[in-house]
């Protein structure tokens, strides 16, 4: 055993490289948000929300048909995932001795953390290129993709948090199971399936890679699933990378709405949660 | 007057068969067809990238097409996918072995050292960290951390190397600021929170029994943390690191922003480097060769096959460690 000194002093040591470590890891968020803030909010006015995209080297315009678009097909894909998301959810964590599960859960986790580019390739390779256009719905799709795996994890673990005891009344009263699930299980972890559906939402939101070849682009305001359509993210990258002073203004501020949309769906979530 | 008792109101109507007997089978196939979907999406994406991708992977061989350092859609509508493949796993590792220590740390201070307040703030941070879109990263790349790199690091070092040591400036490659390595600096940091989460989920599962233990034998802080935690908790801080892994191959916009999308070997590392997502985010759109198109799909299948193999990993030991099984 060394001295007892030079133990506390490596002690010493250790906190100091770790507190450093912690400020390191901290550091880039800290930066990206601080200028996405600074160089976003001095960007952001009323147009932004209210105008299209003029011409290239146009002073001007804005964003409006990118933030509709992403709200479309954020909530499209929601839509078309939750039902399969909730239904797995139900089955891992209801239903623990189906055979199913084991598998279920090893690659709903996999799937979790494939690429969200694969997920919008296979949009694309199902939806676009049969129908040989590019297409709001297929970005939808995309989304729903990314957004299944999500959903299923948070609800299968918020269903979980839910005490047998609720069950085994239900049961010892005669319901059947589906009616203990629906009825009692389901309504008991409300709070937490919200905050799942949110938590894949704000994820699939901020994804650009998998809607640039599904649902393209499109400087026109369109509700039309069929058309190309544009994203918040998309349009963010196609300025950023545009050699316009202009456009680089926008794209920051289209930076700070979607982390303030980020933001706000995981405020909302612990909103909904709170007290937990 | 004493009133009749309430007579309770008795439930009359039995419930039908089907709601009794057939109710649950059913609603047990509709949740099982459900959950089938993630099974059909799994195995569909594979299926569907290589069928997307077959033309060019017949006509250039399993293997070949993996190794061949030619990609042209141009001219001879060669193509091999090497570059990109190397350049995946390059930037990929060399971020995990940039991000882990520092995530650990992390992990580690908001586990054991800091007060309840700041360790709370440093979790919700980590969390918000792996909300932020590709995107607003790769903004932030793009204009502010390239030109910080470029001028801080990239051109005093290349300055240097050019007088000392001219047999060094081969391997470091024109210093423009968008490269390897400002794309290896953001992977790193996009990835950080994956492991700092399920780090901190594995510190925190150490009985508490084995802490007091080691404590109680004399030790200090750290001597507690290396006899006694972090080996508890190596599992899942491995776990945190193949999940991390697994992100950081799929990392699309913000590598695709700041890595220069070059596909010339050898890489340099300065010099402008490209990626499996970087290529398919890029080109897909514009392919208008059928086999560049499914040259594109077949890199997607190969990113499938090395992304599945990771993510599995991770998700097997996630499973069968417990760890993070409250995140999504």
């Amino acid at each position: 055993m060394r001295n007892l000194q030079a133990r506390y002093t490596r002690d010493r040591l250790i906190l100091l490289v770790v507190i450093v470590g912690t400020i390191l890891a901290a550091l880039p968020l800290t930066l990206v948000l601080g200028y996405a803030l600074v160089n976003g909010f001095s960007s952001l006015n009323w147009d932004f929300f209210t105008k299209g995209p003029k011409p290239p080297g146009e002073l001007g315009g804005g964003m409006a048909p990118a933030i509709v678009g992403t709200l479309v097909i954020t909530g499209v894909g929601l839509l078309m995932a939750t039902p399969f998301g909730i239904g797995a959810g139900i089955l891992l964590a209801e239903y623990p001795d189906n055979k199913l599960n084991p598998t279920l859960r090893l690659l709903s986790d996999t799937l979790n953390g494939m690429p969200a580019i694969l997920k919008g390739l296979l949009a694309y390779v199902l939806v676009v290129k049969a129908q040989g256009s590019f297409s709001g719905f297929s970005g939808a799709l995309a989304m729903a993709f990314i957004m299944i795996p999500i959903i299923a994890k948070t609800t299968e673990s918020v269903l979980k948090l839910v005490p047998w005891n609720i069950r085994e009344a239900g049961l010892a009263l005669g319901l059947p199971r589906w009616r203990v699930i629906l009825s009692l299980v389901l309504p008991a972890a409300r709070a937490g399936v919200v905050t799942g559906l949110l938590l894949a939402t704000a994820r699939a939101a901020g994804e650009a890679a998998p809607l640039i070849f599904t649902a393209f682009g499109n400087t026109l305001l369109t509700l039309n699933l069929s058309q190309p359509m544009d994203a918040l993210p998309l349009r963010l990258y196609a300025y950023a990378i545009s050699p316009y002073e202009d456009w680089h203004r926008q794209a920051w501020a289209a930076a700070v709405v979607l982390l303030g949309l980020i933001v706000l769906t995981s405020l909302l979530a612990r909103w909904v949660t709170r007290g937990r | 007057m004493q009133q009749a008792p309430v007579q309770p109101s008795v439930i009359k109507r039995q419930p039908s068969a089907i709601y009794r007997v057939l109710g649950d089978r059913i609603f047990l196939a509709i949740v099982l067809l459900l959950a089938l979907s993630i099974v059909a999406l799994t195995l569909g994406l594979g299926y569907y990238l290589y069928l997307g991708g077959s033309q060019t992977i017949n006509k250039e061989g399993f293997f070949g097409f993996l190794t061949g350092t030619t990609w042209d859609p141009a001219l001879k509508l060669e193509f091999g996918i090497w570059p990109y493949v190397l350049g995946t796993i390059i930037t990929s590792l060399s971020a995990l072995v940039l991000s882990v220590p520092v995530a650990l740390a992390a992990a580690i201070f908001t586990a054991e050292y800091a007060p309840r307040w700041l360790a709370g703030f440093i979790n919700y941070l980590v969390d918000l960290m792996a909300a932020v879109p590709s995107v607003v990263y790769g903004i932030w790349g793009i204009f502010v951390l390239a030109p910080f790199l470029r001028e801080a690091f990239y051109l005093p070092f290349f300055l240097w190397a050019a007088e000392n040591a001219p047999w060094l400036s081969r391997y470091l490659g024109n210093p423009a600021g968008y490269g390897m390595f400002t794309g290896i600096v953001i992977l790193s940091s996009m990835v950080i929170p994956f492991t700092a989460a399920l780090s901190r989920d594995a510190i925190n599962l150490v009985p508490a029994a084995q802490r007091e233990g080691a404590y109680a034998l004399g030790a200090t802080r750290w001597e507690v943390m290396q006899t006694v935690i972090l080996p508890y908790a190596r599992g899942g801080i491995f776990a945190g690191a193949m999940l991390a892994l697994g992100r950081a191959l799929g990392e699309t916009m913000a590598v695709a922003m700041v890595i220069g999308n070059g596909n010339i070997l050898p890489y340099t590392l300065f010099g402008p480097a490209s990626t499996m997502p970087a290529v398919i985010a890029l080109e897909l759109k514009e392919a208008v060769e059928d086999l560049h198109y499914s040259a594109i799909i077949g890199v997607g299948f190969y990113l499938f096959l090395i992304a599945f193999i990771v993510n599995s990993a991770a998700s097997y030991l996630l499973n069968k460690l417990k760890v993070g099984s409250q995140r999504a």
